[in-house]
């Protein structure tokens, strides 16, 4: 593989193959926790957290790791992080880790930090995965913020717990409930897709 | 440690119908969303979480309850029933292999995938969070898994009859999964009230 430079990993992380509207990883957490911003923010921290340091570990180890057993090893490494994550978030912000409940435990499981594990960290040396882990953890938060930005302006009328909106706007009660964060991503991945296939029909248009 | 007192009757059907796992708390997505294109492969996938909640949060409920607590070391859970969940896989299938071989056909190549869906550790993170007996654990994974299978199967039938229809280019795929996804969360928002659980 040529090598990148960090502008490129930033491009394709966060824009081209935007973990969550491209790839569709990682949706669970992306869609549990935005009902509110301040909870998406520190949501996005903890995963951005354990996806970069996550795969700068398996990235140096990666020479030593037996094929046959290296998913256990992933998931133990992953989950080391992630018990820092919620060790810190409890001593640091109980409210919100209360909030967050078992989210904060599942990024274990979240399909992102393992596919940038055996994507990139797996073939890379440690510093370029540290950055696609890192940027892979930052277009999910940015995805994050916008949804919860959404949902709390028309649910609460507020941006991070300040009241932005009059009273005599009334509440839209159905964006803090589920049904809301399904419609909403379903037409981010829209508005995505229809991009990436113009893109790919005027390149075409452009090599004829 | 006290012990929740809500009925295990009463666990199970809000774990179905108010507290679905995909429509309400957003668990196991992932596969939700990749493997719902055929109803007969939904139907295996579904059956396979299924058996691997109930097992799994039995499990993990005797271990935390007579391992973890008393060591104390919580802090050390998630590592533990990540080990626990991912070892219950491979010896449910090794024992389907050997006891049930058509079974084993069937799910089989469900199983590996399993260990990381969300929805088996959110399970028992719930389970754990909510303080709930050995019974209400069981009934709260029976009730879990039935409500995933129920949910994949529904979207699964919705997308096959859906593969004729017209659809903007952008929309297929992903985006119309989800604004399905969303309409039947919004039918299911008509259970809310019955019970709670939460």
């Amino acid at each position: 593989m040529a090598k990148e430079s960090i502008k490129q990993i930033w491009n394709r992380m966060v824009f081209e193959d935007n973990q969550v509207l491209r790839s569709i990883l990682g949706i669970c957490s992306a869609l549990a926790v935005t009902s509110v911003m301040s909870n998406s923010l520190v949501m996005g921290v903890g995963l951005t957290f354990t996806t970069a340091l996550s795969s700068f570990t398996l990235s140096a180890m990666r020479n030593y790791i037996p094929h046959r057993i290296r998913m256990i090893v992933q998931t133990l490494v992953i989950a080391a992080y992630v018990i820092l994550v919620d060790i810190v978030l409890k001593a640091a912000l109980p409210e919100i880790s209360k909030q967050l409940g078992p989210y904060v435990g599942l990024i274990i499981t979240n399909c992102i930090i393992m596919g940038r594990a055996e994507a990139y960290a797996a073939q890379n040396p440690p510093i370029p995965s540290f950055f696609d882990g890192l940027f892979a953890g930052l277009g999910y938060t940015l995805v994050l913020m916008a949804l919860s930005l959404i949902r709390e302006i028309l649910g609460f009328g507020s941006v991070f717990g300040f009241t932005i909106l009059p009273e005599s706007f009334v509440r839209w009660t159905i964006m803090v409930m589920p049904p809301a964060a399904f419609f909403l991503i379903g037409a981010f991945i829209w508005i995505m897709q229809a991009r990436a296939i113009k893109k790919a029909e005027k390149s075409q248009g452009g090599g004829k | 440690m006290e012990f929740s007192t809500i009925s295990p009757i009463v666990i199970f059907f809000a774990s179905i119908a108010t507290s679905n796992m995909i429509l309400n708390n957003f668990l196991g997505m992932c596969s939700y969303i990749a493997i719902s294109s055929e109803y007969k492969t939904a139907t295996g996938l579904g059956k396979a979480v299924t058996l691997v909640i109930v097992v799994t949060n039995a499990i993990n409920w005797v271990i935390y309850h007579l391992v973890i607590v008393p060591l104390k070391i919580e802090y050390m859970q998630y590592i533990i029933f990540i080990m626990v969940i991912a070892a219950t896989v491979q010896i449910i299938e090794m024992a389907m292999d050997r006891f049930v071989p058509d079974l084993h056909v069937s799910l089989g190549i469900f199983l590996p995938l399993i260990t990381v869906n969300c929805a088996i550790l959110g399970s028992t993170l719930f389970m754990v969070i909510r303080h709930y007996g050995l019974l209400q654990a069981i009934l709260f994974g029976i009730g879990s898994g039935l409500g995933w299978w129920m949910a994949i199967c529904m979207l699964a039938a919705i997308r096959e009859r859906m593969q004729r229809a017209k659809l903007p280019p952008g929309l297929a795929g992903a985006g119309i999964t989800f604004i399905i996804t969303g309409i039947m969360a919004l039918a299911f928002v008509g259970f809310s009230g019955i019970f709670t659980i939460q």
